[in-house]
């Protein structure tokens, strides 16, 4: 297997697009990162995009084509990949493995979603696919529900506190503060989150992650070549995915994520690295308990102690673990098919010190955690400088 | 799709009556029902079996906000039941005092509307929970 | 003989207080619930009907006596609040019960009285030899118009009834009903809520019907009150039934047991049912019980029952005088956003 490199990235701003649609949204991300790799169009030999809901929230499916037609990249093989919220990360994952392969030498993988073209409920119903539709969402469950439920789980088993997992989002609010691409550029408070009103309890609308557009692109390479077309490539050096049932119900334990932690012990096996050795880490907070409970399964916490890490500060930007320095889902912004994208570009720029402010000094390994649903999918990527 | 005609008249069996399956193979109940047993797969041998009527809350939260044709039932509980054998499902839980719906609290199967397709479309009945 | 084999009944834990109705309407609420003799009435929740209800009462009827559904060889339920108008609610319950598929089912619609009309099918049934037992269900989620004197007295609940030859709790020893074309209440097709006749609904109507079926039973069987010690009559509000009751020569203490509406209001086709099951609840071996319902339109239908032994052994764990106990009262807001009287639900 070659190595793989990405060697450019672009990112449109997240948020509630009025003024642009699916088109233009990745236009812009996969503009912006062919740009930033110096590459020339007809370098891109392939490409994989990752969507979660397009057809549900746009009545588009067929997304691969699109993606190439808009470009005015045809004829150039062009593949859409679905796994709910870690649509981007299997996409990511599936470029990966076209470039190692050596089936081809650069290829670009992008991520979008397009959420603001529907109300809110229709937004919520077509996230809900990401559930058990036949038995758990048909029985009236949310997604915020669902990690509810995990939430009071880990209240009663660790007694993870309300509070803790506030401090998560106060965090993330606050990183997102640097971050010119982040939709929430707003600091909040403990007591902001406490008084946010419950939308399934114990979670309440500052513990959950926004409804949002936006779009994310990498460009990869195969790392014997990026140097060709970018000084400062940064290297996968592991990618992890793992799966679990689909319906909540079914798991084991709510308290942990299985898919994580076997994506992550793949992935730490092939980085040859330990938890402990990772700098900073975007992980998948589409909820506060998700932070906390990624914290754990990623190894950085012991179980249970995720919640009190939060509020004690050790996830802060340059504190023991750089949790989420791009404000993460929850201040970033979610478009479901962008998260698990943006979160590679979030690495990149971080190992190639491009994050401004939200610089975490001393970067030399990142790490990627996205989620697909409330835990089926899960992908685990790990990046150093080449 | 929730108002799929055929979907809501297949599972009709299971959403009245919690009608599961047991491998025989390892013993396990499953409920919904399993096509391949997730413990032995080619060497189950999944026969049909009733899921118990009674439980307890392992897991609840209040809903605040709902999705599409849950919107105007608002609050409602939603929970991960555990079966007496064992098997977990997500419900409703429904006639069930605040101070009653905690993790541990004995509940027992109702029948109930889970969803309507508009006003004029199929109904779907089914399972909810209630403390007991 | 033919009789009952097991009984349940379902009433939901919503209760609304003809006080707080009043009090939206700037009337008289304490007035009113005397006229009435109605104190609170019982309300669906937004995810129950009357199949809800129905499928309940069943379950809690079988349940009790230990039938095998599979015997069930025909369901009748009877109300006039069905969930559909085409569409039979008997067929859910024959399912959700685990009666299907050899079976025959139907719903009955005589206001008030479509439950004790499944009773006298099922009688007919088992009595032929046709089936080993047959279930009947009356279940209604009773609409009064906002406003409308209605409104104080309908309420929600079901009575199932298993009848069949074979281990009866309590036989059936003869069933009367006398009708009429009498036009006192009704709902047109499609319209959303009933329409009544005023008092035209009492003297006429009620009364009428209710003393001629109670009359010709006991002419027909040759016994007297004195010769029962229950007696349970549709019960549209607390006053009606102790009326029928003295005029008929009961002593009003024989109707109390079954005297259900005050607590849960009127029920419609569960009413009479309901009242019996309180009754069953704790009438000894050799007790006789009358029953009359009434339904609009108009009939009664008047039953003499004969306690049997072994009853005990087959009762629902829980007495209805105990089953309307859990309760929690909801303000006149919740009631109509529960009973979707809003206009957008």
């Amino acid at each position: 297997m070659k190595g793989v490199s990405i060697i450019g990235v672009g990112l449109t701003k997240f948020g509630e697009h009025w003024n642009a649609g699916f088109r233009e949204l990745i236009s812009e991300a996969a503009g912006k990162a062919i740009t930033d790799a110096h590459v020339d169009g007809q370098d891109v030999q392939a490409i994989f995009g990752g969507c979660m809901a397009s057809g549900r929230l746009l009545g588009q499916e067929h997304i691969g084509a699109l993606i190439a037609d808009q470009l005015g990249m045809n004829p150039v093989a062009s593949t859409r990949l679905e796994a709910a919220c870690a649509s981007g990360g299997v996409a990511l994952r599936a470029g990966i493995m076209a470039v190692a392969s050596g089936a081809y030498d650069v290829v670009a993988v992008g991520g979008a979603e397009k959420m603001t073209e529907v109300s809110t409920e229709e937004a919520s119903t077509a996230l809900g696919g990401a559930g058990d539709q036949e038995w758990e969402l048909f029985n009236g469950a949310t997604f915020p529900a669902l990690y509810a439920l995990m939430a009071r789980r880990h209240m009663q088993e660790y007694g993870t506190s309300e509070e803790q997992m506030a401090a998560c989002a106060v965090k993330n609010h606050a990183n997102a503060v640097n971050n010119e691409f982040a939709r929430y550029r707003k600091a909040v408070t403990i007591a902001d989150v406490m008084k946010s009103g419950y939308i399934a309890s114990p979670l309440k609308l500052l513990d959950c992650s926004p409804i949002t557009d936006g779009a994310a692109t990498v460009i990869l390479c195969s790392s014997e070549k990026a140097k060709k077309y970018c000084d400062t490539p940064v290297e996968i050096i592991a990618s992890g995915q793992a799966s679990d049932t689909l319906a909540l119900a079914q798991r084991t334990t709510l308290t942990e994520m299985k898919a994580t932690k076997e994506a992550a012990r793949q992935a730490y096996t092939q980085a040859k690295i330990q938890a402990k050795d990772v700098d900073f880490a975007e992980v998948h907070d589409c909820f506060t308990i998700a932070e906390v409970m990624a914290t754990e399964d990623l190894g950085f916490f012991e179980k249970g102690k995720g919640g009190p890490a939060a509020a004690a500060g050790e996830t802060a930007l340059n504190a023991k673990v750089s949790i989420n320095a791009s404000g993460g889902l929850k201040a970033k912004g979610h478009p479901v098919g962008a998260t698990g994208i943006a979160q590679a570009v979030e690495a990149t720029l971080q190992l190639q010190q491009r994050a401004g402010k939200r610089q975490v000094s001393n970067a030399e390994i990142g790490l990627t955690h996205n989620v697909g649903g409330s835990g089926a999918t899960c992908v685990v990527h790990v990046y150093k400088r080449l | 799709m929730k108002n799929a005609t055929p979907l809501i008249w297949r599972n009709s069996a299971a959403r009245y009556n919690l009608a599961g399956n047991h491998c025989e193979t390892c013993g396990k109940d499953y409920f919904p029902e399993r096509v391949v047993c997730p413990t032995c797969r080619r060497r189950g041998k999944l026969s049909a079996k009733q899921m118990p009527t009674d439980g307890k809350i392992y897991s609840f939260t209040h809903v605040h906000a709902a999705p599409a044709g849950f919107e105007h039932e608002t609050p409602y509980y939603i929970a991960i039941v555990e079966l007496e054998n064992g098997v977990h499902l997500l419900t409703q839980l429904v006639d069930s005092p605040a101070e009653k719906v905690k993790i541990g609290t004995n509940v027992k199967m109702c029948f109930r509307r889970i969803f309507e397709d508009g006003k004029e479309g199929l109904i779907a009945y089914g399972f909810k929970f209630k403390v007991v | 003989m033919v009789g009952i084999v097991g009984y349940g009944t379902y009433v939901p834990r919503m209760r609304v207080k003809v006080d707080e109705i009043a009090r939206v309407w700037g009337k008289e609420g304490a007035r009113i619930s005397k006229g009435l003799g109605i104190n609170e009435k019982a309300v669906a929740s937004f995810d129950e009907d009357s199949c809800s209800f129905a499928v309940e009462a069943s379950r809690v009827a079988l349940k009790s006596c230990g039938a095998d559904p599979k015997g069930i060889g025909a369901v009748f339920v009877g109300s006039e609040s069905k969930p559909y108008a085409v569409k039979p609610t008997a067929t859910m319950v024959a399912e959700a019960i685990g009666a299907t598929p050899e079976m025959t089912a139907a719903d009955f619609e005589f206001a008030c009285k479509a439950g004790t009309a499944g009773v006298q099918a099922c009688m007919g049934m088992v009595s032929s030899g046709m089936v080993k037992y047959g279930l009947a269900v009356g279940s209604d989620t009773a609409q009064g118009r906002p406003n409308d004197a209605l409104e104080y007295s309908a309420g929600g609940g079901a009575a199932a009834l298993i009848i069949g030859k074979e281990g009866t709790v309590a036989d059936i020893d003869a069933t009367y009903s006398f009708t009429t074309d009498t036009p006192d209440f009704w709902r047109r097709q499609h319209a959303e809520f009933p329409r009544h006749a005023g008092r035209f609904t009492a003297e006429p109507a009620y009364f009428k019907h209710v003393l001629s079926g109670a009359k010709g039973l006991l002419a027909k069987t040759g016994t007297k009150p004195e010769d029962y010690d229950f007696a349970v009559f549709h019960q549209p509000n607390g006053k009606f039934p102790l009326r029928a009751a003295t005029m008929l020569g009961f002593e009003e203490t024989k109707a109390m047991q079954g005297l259900i509406t005050p607590f849960i209001g009127n029920t419609y086709s569960a009413a009479a049912m309901i009242g019996l099951c309180s009754v069953l609840d704790v009438a000894k071996p050799g007790q006789r019980i009358l029953v009359v319902s009434y339904g609009s339109g108009a009939g009664s239908d008047a039953f003499k029952i004969t306690v049997k032994e072994g009853i005990e052994a087959k009762r629902p764990k829980v007495a209805v005088l105990n089953a309307i106990e859990d309760k929690e009262y909801v303000d006149y807001a919740g009631y109509v956003k529960h009973r979707r009287k809003i206009k957008s639900l």
